[in-house]
Formats: structure tokens, C-alpha cells, sequence
């Protein structure tokens, strides 16, 4: 097997339960999900589906209560928590919804951020940072804090951050919640060409208009993963006639 | 990840919240400025203290009578012995007592000084020349009295500060002047440095010192003497001369059990170690108010960081998020309480050295170099000890949990 036919994701019969006895809520129940290199899938759900759990454990924050899970063929499991830092760091670009930079920090410290912790030098660092910035299109604003920026702005750095490390997989967990409709097809717009670059994204939503534009859709339901055959438009007609 | 990322960080985190910062430092401050000044005020109290006693006369060891039922349990009141010129011959004679440098018998009465108009009460004390030296005592202008006028009893004296300004005037130097003396005419050949109250028994600035001699023959009389007072070879040949003291006055006055002795023998070793081991209690007692403080601002560290992880839970979060190793969160935290405690400490260095020159009184801190370097070191201490639970907490914290919350 060549490296570019290993998967970025394998998960296999991965459970996820909270809580225990008859309390116990099974946000993931027995999920297969394959990804391969440079794939754009959108994860849907309603909110409570459990697709927010499955990112968390795609992305190393939390673990799951069975099943196995092998980024770039690497099971997590057999990770402690010093070498899950180091896979989040190398392997992982985060987006989240509320953008999540740092308080009171530039543009430019919050890119160079994962970089630091990767043991980069300063000044390759200055480079790699700017050069993330220049490409979501906000060289101009790398001095600028937070909170002197829009939320589509915000998000194009956090966008930056999660890519300036050129991991193997770009996690987004509704990336455009936050934005109004022009920040959205901004940033949607930037996914769309890191696709193009051969970028690997797992982006969820629960908007099927952002889900269009991925190669590949899975639709989580109360746990359960199933993949989305056919085209959006087709399966939104579907859907909204059994809603009727 | 180096070193220098993670004190950035930690620096970033502080200045971000300035005042709040401060606020902790200012424990730390207190602390350490009070553990400085403390010690330092302890120390130069007793250095002022040894001060004084050594101005009582260094070597010097008086003998004066026990008065009779004095001591407890005395029971030979009736058989007490004054202090006689043989006692002070014995005393001098270097067979019996190799270590004394010197005797000066001392004969003290009360009595009016005039001239002219003005009179005063003074105490006339009577002696060799060795009593100078003996006593401490230091003449502002003329000179002492000495053999020669001691042999041929010369009616010469030397007078307190007290006696000179109510006698002759205020800040006079009556040199040469005659001043009677219960009505004896001395001459003033001195007048004593003032040394004001607290030099001893008595006033010494309303003394009259003239030789035993003349003291003897014009005002008391030829009887027994009121104290003796002896000079040690050196400072270290102190103690055996006040034990070769007491076998020679034991013999004399027939005493077998040093309970019943009819005389006392007082000297600055005594009063010395008495005062040093006053001032050592004393000075850990400041020491340990300003522990208290210190303990109380490593606190104030604790507690303050522990605010500041949970505050940035979130912030934690996100670095997890991006690949921070719990060492790089743990390293962040406690870097900046090290700081917040060390900063604090050199600051509460410098004012408490600082506050050292306000002047207090008599005497003058005299700051512990060995308490600046504990001060500093117990800051480090702190910032790691008090810091280091909450930044192990950060550290610990699941990145799932501290970005979940708010």
C-alpha cells in the first residue's frame, strides 16, 4: 500500500457513550466512517445527532468509549497524551464555530501559535505565518486584534491557523454558524480552493447549502452514520417531502 | 517548544492582566519588605543595645555590696561584710587574681555643689584614675586626675554636665574655678562628657569626681567603700577574673555558699548574654510575623492563579486544540506565578532595604545580608510551591472540557 492510499480517517465501529447505566446517552453508536486524501465531505445533522462528538474525537479532543480509530494510519488510541499534542499539532488543523482565537493577541500571534508549539523558529515562523495570511487574504491585517476584526475576518485567521502547520486533515465544526451571508460564501469560498489545493476537509453543518459544496455527504441521526448518495438537490426534495 | 516561548507566554499572560498582577505582587511585597525590615530592625536593636552595654565599659566588672536580705533565701543578713580597702588590695594583688588589669575602690557620697549663689545636689564619687577607664567615662575638656593627686590628696574635681550648667552656667566650661563641695573647696581641673540618663546607676551627669583621697579626708571619712570597680586583662580574660573575684571576696567574707554572698559582682558579659538571648527571642518573634506574611501573599498567589486558569479555561482549550503538550500549559503557568513571586520578592527587596532609612528612634536597622538571600529564595519557593497547583491543574485540564466552557 502506497502512502496515498492510506486513508487520512479510518474509524471502525467507533461508540461514544455519556454517563453510565439508564442514564447513559449513546451519542455514537458503532460509526464506520472512511476518508481518503484530499476529500471534502460535510457531516449533517440536526444539533444533538452526535456530529459534534464525532468531530471532537476525529480531532483527538476527546476519546471514544469503543472501537478504533487510525489517522494517517496511526491508531490514537495507543497514544498518550504528549503524542495526541503532537498529532493535533502536526495533523490537525482545527475551525470552530465561535472561531476560538486568543484574546488580546494579533492576527499574526494567534496564526504563529500552533508553530510554536511545533518548536518552529521565529523567523521561519514570521514567514509561514504571513504566508497563511497573504492566502486567506488578510496580510493587511496581521497586527490587528480579535476583537478590531469582523466575524468573517476572525474566521479567515482561524482559518490561517489551522492551515499554517499544512496538516493532513482540516476539521471545521460549522465554520459559518457565525457569520452572516457574505463572511459565509467568503469562507466557504477559501474551502472550495484549499479542496481544489488537494486539502483533506471533514466540515460539518446542519446547512445543506454549505453541505453542496462538499464531494461527499454523511448524514449523522441520533448516532448513526449514513452516507448521502445522489446529488444535495435531490435528497433535499426527498427530505421536504417527508417533512410535508 | 523552547524555554523562551513558554516565559514569553507566561509574560504575555501577565501583562495582559495588569493590575491584577500587581495586586498579587503587592503579597508577595509585604511579605518579603516585612521579613527584611523585621530581621533588619531586630538586628540593629541588639546591635544598638551591645552598643550601650559596651558604653557601660568594656572589661569592666563593678563589685557592690549585697544588701542585707537581698537575695533569696539569704539568711546571713546579719553577718554582711561591707567592701574595704583591704577587699580591693586582695583583689589587686596579681597572685590572686592574675587576670585583673586594675582596681579602683569607689567611695560615694551625696553632696551640695555651690558657687557663689547656685547650688546643686550632686553624688561625689571618689576614686583612682583607673576608675576612667574602668567606667567608661570621658571628659569633654581639662584632663583627669591623676597620681600625683591621688597621692597628695589634692582637693581637685571633675563635674558632670548637670553640675556645670546648674553651678557655672549653662554650657560653661569652669576650668580652673573653685566649687565647694558640701562647703570643701575643690578646683575644677574637667568637665565629664554629658552621657545623659541610663548610663548606669544614677545619673552620671550629676556627678563629682575628685581622688578617693581627698575624698576621703575632707568629706567621708576613712571607712568602707561604696562599690569597687575592676578592669579584665582583655574581653576574653572577663570571666576568669570574675571568678578569681569571687574565690578571693568567698575567702575574705568566709562564704561557703555562693547563695549567701554579702557582695555582688555585675559586669557587661552578663548584662550582655542576659540581652542576647532577650533579643534572639524577640527577633524570632519578628521573624515569624513576617513568615506569617509571607505564607499569607504565597496564598494570594494560589488563589489568583486559580482564578486565572479558570478564567482562561477556554484560552487552555484552544491551545490544546492547536497541539500544546500539557508541558508547554503547565510550563506557562507556572513560569508566571515564578515571576509574579520573584518579581514581587525583588521589589519587596528593595523596600524593605528602603525602608530601613526611615529613621526609628535611637537606633538604625541593620539589614541581614543572610535574610535578603532567604527572602529571595522563599519568594522563588513560593511562585513554585503556590503556583504549581493551579498550573498542574491547567496542564490536566481535557481540551474537550476547557473548550466547552464559556
Amino acid at each position: 500500500m502506497t502512502e496515498q492510499d492510506v486513508p487520512v480517517l479510518d474509524v471502525r465501529a467507533m461508540s461514544k457513550v455519556y454517563g453510565e447505566g439508564e442514564t447513559a446517552v449513546h451519542a455514537l453508536r458503532e460509526v464506520d466512517l472512511l476518508v481518503r486524501r484530499g476529500e471534502y465531505v460535510a457531516v449533517i445533522g440536526q444539533s444533538g445527532s452526535g456530529k459534534s462528538t464525532l468531530l471532537n474525537i476525529l480531532g483527538c479532543l476527546d476519546a471514544p468509549t469503543s472501537g478504533r480509530y487510525l489517522l494517517e494510519g496511526l491508531d490514537v488510541a495507543d497514544l498518550d497524551e504528549r503524542q495526541q499534542s503532537i498529532l493535533r499539532n502536526r495533523q490537525i488543523g482545527f475551525i470552530f464555530q465561535s472561531f476560538n482565537l486568543i484574546p488580546r493577541t494579533t492576527a499574526l500571534a494567534n496564526v504563529e501559535l500552533p508553530l510554536v508549539y511545533a518548536g518552529v523558529s521565529r523567523r521561519r515562523r514570521h514567514e509561514r505565518a504571513r504566508a497563511a495570511l497573504e492566502l486567506v487574504g488578510l496580510g493587511q491585517r496581521e497586527d490587528h486584534r480579535p476583537n478590531e476584526l469582523s466575524g468573517g475576518q476572525q474566521q479567515r485567521v482561524a482559518v490561517a491557523r489551522a492551515l499554517v502547520t499544512t496538516p493532513a486533515l482540516l476539521l471545521a465544526d460549522e465554520p459559518t454558524g457565525n457569520l452572516d451571508s457574505a463572511s459565509t460564501s467568503d469562507v466557504l469560498g477559501l474551502f472550495d480552493a484549499l479542496h481544489r489545493a488537494g486539502r483533506t476537509i471533514v466540515l460539518i453543518t446542519h446547512d445543506d447549502e454549505v453541505a453542496e459544496r462538499a464531494d461527499r455527504v454523511v448524514v449523522v441521526t441520533d448516532g448513526v452514520l449514513t452516507e448521502r448518495t445522489g446529488t444535495v438537490a435531490q435528497q433535499s426534495s426527498i427530505r421536504s417531502r417527508a417533512t410535508t | 517548544m523552547n524555554v523562551i516561548e513558554v516565559v514569553r507566554f507566561a509574560v504575555a499572560g501577565l501583562i495582559a492582566n495588569r493590575l491584577r498582577s500587581l495586586l498579587t505582587m503587592l503579597g508577595i511585597i509585604i511579605g518579603i519588605a516585612a521579613v527584611i525590615l523585621l530581621t533588619a530592625l531586630g538586628n540593629g536593636a541588639a546591635q544598638y543595645i551591645q552598643g550601650q552595654i559596651t558604653g557601660l565599659g568594656a572589661n569592666s566588672i563593678t563589685i557592690i555590696p549585697r544588701t542585707a536580705g537581698g537575695a533569696a533565701g539569704s539568711t546571713s543578713g546579719a553577718s554582711a561584710r561591707p567592701l574595704t580597702a583591704e577587699d580591693a588590695a586582695a583583689i589587686a594583688d596579681p597572685q590572686g587574681a592574675p587576670d585583673v588589669a586594675f582596681v579602683a575602690p569607689v567611695v560615694q557620697t551625696s553632696a551640695d555643689a555651690a558657687s557663689g549663689r547656685n547650688t546643686t545636689s550632686s553624688t561625689v564619687v571618689g576614686s583612682t584614675p583607673d576608675y576612667f577607664p574602668g567606667s567608661n567615662t570621658k571628659i569633654a575638656a581639662g584632663r583627669p586626675y591623676d597620681r600625683a593627686d591621688l597621692d597628695e590628696a589634692r582637693k581637685v574635681a571633675l563635674i558632670g554636665r548637670t553640675v556645670a550648667d546648674d553651678v557655672f552656667g549653662v554650657n560653661s566650661t569652669p576650668l580652673g574655678q573653685e566649687i565647694l563641695i558640701d562647703n570643701v573647696p575643690f578646683q575644677v581641673i574637667g568637665v565629664l562628657e554629658a552621657r545623659g540618663q541610663g548610663g548606669g546607676l544614677g545619673n552620671p551627669d550629676s556627678n563629682v569626681l575628685a581622688p578617693v583621697t581627698a575624698v576621703q579626708s575632707s568629706l567621708t571619712g576613712y571607712g568602707d567603700l561604696s562599690q569597687i570597680v575592676v578592669g579584665a586583662r582583655s574581653t576574653d580574660a572577663q570571666a576568669a577574673a570574675e571568678s578569681e573575684i569571687n574565690s578571693i571576696l568567698d575567702r575574705r567574707h568566709r562564704i561557703d555558699n555562693p547563695d549567701d554572698r554579702d557582695y555582688q559582682v555585675i559586669s557587661s558579659r552578663q548584662l550582655a548574654q542576659v540581652l542576647d538571648q532577650t533579643l534572639s527571642a524577640f527577633s524570632l518573634l519578628l521573624a515569624a510575623i513576617a513568615a506569617i506574611s509571607l505564607v499569607v501573599g504565597g496564598i494570594g498567589i494560589t488563589n489568583i492563579m486559580l482564578v486565572s486558569v479558570t478564567e482562561r479555561t477556554r484560552e487552555i482549550g484552544i491551545r490544546k486544540a492547536l497541539g500544546a503538550p500539557p508541558s508547554a500549559i503547565l510550563g506557562q503557568f507556572l513560569v508566571e506565578s515564578v515571576i509574579l513571586s520573584v518579581l514581587g520578592g525583588l521589589i519587596g527587596v528593595a523596600v524593605g532595604i528602603g525602608g530601613t532609612f526611615i529613621p526609628l528612634g535611637d537606633f538604625k536597622p541593620v539589614v541581614l545580608p543572610s535574610a535578603v538571600v532567604l527572602a529571595v529564595g522563599v519568594s522563588i519557593a513560593i511562585g513554585v510551591f503556590f503556583g504549581g497547583y493551579p498550573a498542574r491543574r491547567a496542564s490536566r485540564l481535557r481540551p474537550i472540557e476547557a473548550l466547552r466552557r464559556e
